[in-house]
């Protein structure tokens, strides 16, 4: 089979049933008594082995069979959680996650697991000995659902199969299941397999068949394919008529008899119900183990089903061509209340009140929740405390906090840089702590959040803190400072001083946060995501990082206000308010209009007069002003009307205007005009 | 000439012949994505007088470049005949503002020749060659000299 159509969404779905498995596996760690998340973990094990089967990675199906018997046997109460088996569980998962990534860089997904097999195996056998017989039962409960996952060689027949055939048989019907193999040169397969079909639809009623005509008709199956017919016919003549259309190599025709049928199915042990009465008790037992298995199956897909993956450049063409869609709204609104015809209006009424729907799932689906990469911090924290000895509970909020995609990308290894530097410089031993009179377990904080047009990513920690001269000493060392400036600086610059390349605090140089490299590759790179880093660090009390970015590419929320003919879009994380002014309140102070804005002084920046517009000066009996600040200072910006407030996209101007000052882009407006967007700090000095 | 340098495997070169001051001038036709009629124009300040706004491609922001003001040309206000040729460099997409759209030609590239020494007012760098085709007189556009990238448009004098 070719299966290089699915590897793509193979590799997403192993990845996302990997995540599960960490995920549950910590949660497991904390509740080792919840076997309900034993299920879940087996749950993502057990469609990952279905998948890699198919696909024909036999390692990666190996290992998670493994692993799922180890799973199976905590499962059933078997074997009881330790710490020691979940670090094999989690090494196993580990080494699947290596050869998801091998396969995802074009590799084969080979892998030598055969330690790692061992040893899940040794945990398996210290215990099975006691509980063969069980450990055999479920495990062929296993084989069956594994069995209806993947292709088969024989076919099953359901409930309502059997009862057709028993009928049909009952009235003098052969039901006939007919294997038809193709010459391997066969080139229109599905032209033969519409021959094959037709001669036996002929002859009788197909009930069935292996593959599904669906895939059939897309030639989606190897040389053969069976079908069941029922018919009057004998076997001997369907096989002589089928051996007629050519490209056939060979027919095989079984005819099914009810004894066939109870074999058959007593040997694949599917759930259904006897074709006679003779209802063993065996099977029933059978088919209550598998049900509820089937049950929770059935639950677990339709979560799997709640999401698609959509190539992001699909996402872009779609939100350009609503663009459009939205300019043409904008003329059909205006064409109607031109017309003033009702039926009219009304249409263009719900149309825009669609649009504007459509406009928010749009512009919602380029958003991602950071959870995505959050997600991978819980188990990562968990080894690196393990690898240094120290005891590190991890607390995140706010995952949830929605990020474009595009930062979403780039902000994982700034953020695992610092969770090491964290873990390895920030957070004591615990002989330390205590010590220190701390609470043995260190508390390291990931908190995410929306401010203004910014998220927040904050990364705290209860450890050491910045050891002001030990830096400052270093600093000093490396000629990072001179001691002058040294003795003068606040201990929030001695803090980010650890943040300047070249530069390493810890005594010894571990594996883990490596030597230095990071922080200042962290800066680096948060910088070019036009983001900023600051430190806040209490010696003792623990060192807080903020990292702050952008929302580029996204939704801002913005202003319009006029200006002569021009629309202009102020972002409202600028904006303290608005206000409308009389000419007399206007000051005077050293060349520089001023205005008493709540007991402060304001200046008045006059953004015609900055953007070379005409009417530059003039000033009317009541302006009205944009209160905008950036950090503490404030700015009045003279506009000369408001026009609203408005959620927009942004956009670049483009390589060409690589620069334009007071401008930091673009919009498009819902009339399809280009409103240009005021860069408040900019303005103010 | 360089530019045209690796043409030479090609007799022929395809390009959009465009009006400004009743010259006839000419853009190899694989740059250019599409031309427009004048739509609604937002103008950018604090940019080159030839700068003559952005404008809204289907989604895009594109800069509108003024041909004639880029050339140092008298000025004309915009009417029904204006066209703007929407040109793909490498790294941008910009509109530019001429007179009229209407030909698509090939030009033989022997016909091809280094400027002449006096072409009207342009400035001559802007000029990859001449075309002479049939008594006709094409001027063929050196687009990346005209089209540089504005850094820093206007410094912080402010």
């Amino acid at each position: 089979m070719d299966t290089n159509q699915y590897l793509e969404m193979f590799l997403d779905e192993s990845k996302e049933h990997l995540q599960a498995c960490n995920e549950h596996l910590l949660e497991l760690e904390k509740n080792p008594e919840d076997l309900a998340i034993v299920n879940e973990v087996f749950r993502s094990a057990h469609t990952l082995k279905g998948m890699s089967a198919t696909m024909g990675y036999e390692d990666i199906a190996d290992l998670t069979h493994k692993m799922e018997n180890v799973l199976d046997a905590i499962r059933n109460s078997k074997i009881s959680v330790s710490t020691e088996i979940l670090d094999v569980v989690f090494k196993a998962v580990d080494y699947l996650e290596e050869m998801v990534m091998d396969i995802e860089a074009g590799g084969s997904g080979k892998k030598d697991v055969q330690d790692l097999v061992n040893a899940l195996n040794n945990i398996e056998a210290g215990h099975e000995a006691i509980t063969t017989s069980v450990m055999e039962t479920s495990a062929t409960t296993l084989e069956v659902v594994q069995a209806q996952d993947m292709p088969k060689t024989e076919l099953n027949y359901d409930e309502y199969e059997l009862t057709v055939i028993s009928q049909s048989q009952e009235q003098g019907f052969n039901a006939l299941e007919v294997t038809v193999t193709l010459r391997d040169d066969c080139l229109l397969k599905a032209a033969r397999v519409f021959m094959v079909f037709e001669i036996l639809e002929k002859a009788g009623e197909i009930i069935k068949s292996k593959p599904d005509v669906e895939f059939l008709e897309n030639e989606d199956f190897d040389a053969s394919f069976t079908v069941v017919l029922l018919t009057k016919e004998d076997s001997v003549a369907i096989q002589a008529k089928v051996m007629k259309v050519s490209e056939v190599e060979d027919v095989l025709v079984t005819e099914l008899t009810a004894e066939s049928l109870i074999q058959g199915k007593r040997d694949k042990e599917t759930s259904s119900q006897s074709l006679e009465q003779e209802t063993t008790a065996t099977e029933v037992v059978v088919k209550q183990e598998t049900a509820p298995e089937k049950s929770k199956r059935s639950t677990n897909a339709s979560h799997a089903n709640k999401t698609i993956r959509v190539n992001i450049d699909r996402l872009d063409i779609l939100m350009n061509l609503f663009e459009e869609l939205v300019i043409d709204r904008g003329r059909l609104q205006s064409i109607a209340s031109e017309l003033h015809n009702p039926d009219l209006n009304e249409t263009v009424e719900r149309m825009t009140r669609v649009s504007g729907d459509l406009q928010n799932i749009i512009l919602n689906m380029r958003m991602i929740p950071v959870e995505t990469v959050f997600n991978r911090f819980p188990k990562m924290v968990r080894q690196l405390a393990r690898d240094l000895d120290k005891k590190i509970n991890l607390e995140i909020i706010g995952a949830e906090t929605e990020l474009d995609r595009t930062v979403i990308d780039e902000i994982g290894d700034p953020l695992v840089h610092l969770i090491r530097n964290a873990l390895d410089h920030g957070v004591e031993t615990p002989a330390e702590r205590i010590a220190k009179g701390k609470p043995e377990e260190g508390t390291v904080t990931l908190r995410a959040y929306h401010s203004g047009n910014h998220v927040f990513i904050e990364l705290e920690d209860d450890g050491a803190g910045v050891n002001r001269s030990r830096v400052l000493k270093k600093a000093i060392e490396r000629g990072i400072v001179t001691e002058e400036v040294a003795g003068s600086m606040t201990d929030k610059q001695v803090a980010e001083l650890i943040l300047a390349s070249g530069f390493s605090t810890a005594e010894s140089i571990t594996d883990v946060s490596g030597r230095g490299v990071g922080l200042d590759v962290v800066k680096s790179t948060i910088e070019s995501l036009g983001g900023h880093i600051t430190i806040e660090s209490k010696e003792g009390q623990g060192s807080l990082f903020q990292v702050q970015l952008p929302l580029t590419l996204s939704i801002i929320s913005v202003m319009l206000v006029n200006l002569e003919k021009d629309i202009y879009a102020i972002p409202l994380s600028s904006i303290i308010e608005t206000a409308i002014i009389q000419k007399s309140e206007i000051l005077n102070a050293h060349n520089q209009k001023v205005i008493d804005f709540r007991g402060s002084i304001v200046p008045l920046v006059n953004l015609k007069g900055i953007f070379e517009m005409e009417n530059a000066n003039k000033m009317d009996e009541y302006q009205s002003i944009v209160i905008v600040r950036k950090g503490d200072k404030l700015a009045g910006l003279l506009v000369d009307s408001f026009i609203g407030q408005q959620e927009i996209v942004l956009k670049s101007l483009g390589n060409y205007l690589q620069s334009v000052f007071a401008i930091s882009g673009a919009t498009i407006l819902g009339n399809g005009q280009v409103a240009l967007i005021v860069d408040c700090n900019s303005l103010i000095k | 000439m360089a530019q045209f340098g690796e043409l030479v495997a090609r007799e022929e070169m395809k390009v959009i012949v465009f009006q400004l001051m009743e010259k006839e001038y000419a853009i190899e036709v694989d740059v250019v994505e599409s031309i427009e009629k004048l739509i609604s124009v937002t103008e950018v300040p604090r940019t080159p007088s030839y700068v003559y706004g952005v404008i809204n491609l289907r989604g895009l922001v594109t800069p509108i470049v003024d041909l004639r003001e880029r050339f140092g040309l008298e000025v004309k206000a915009l009417d029904d005949s204006s066209r703007i040729i929407i040109v793909s460099m490498e790294e941008f997409e910009v509109g530019l503002i001429v007179d009229d759209a209407n030909d698509v030609f090939d030009i033989p590239l022997s016909s091809i020749e280094p400027q002449p020494e006096v072409v009207g007012t342009i400035e001559s760098e802007f000029i990859a060659g001449v075309a002479k085709v049939d008594n006709r007189l094409l001027v063929l556009l050196n687009l990346e000299k005209i089209l540089e990238p504005l850094k820093r448009v206007t410094s912080d004098e402010f």
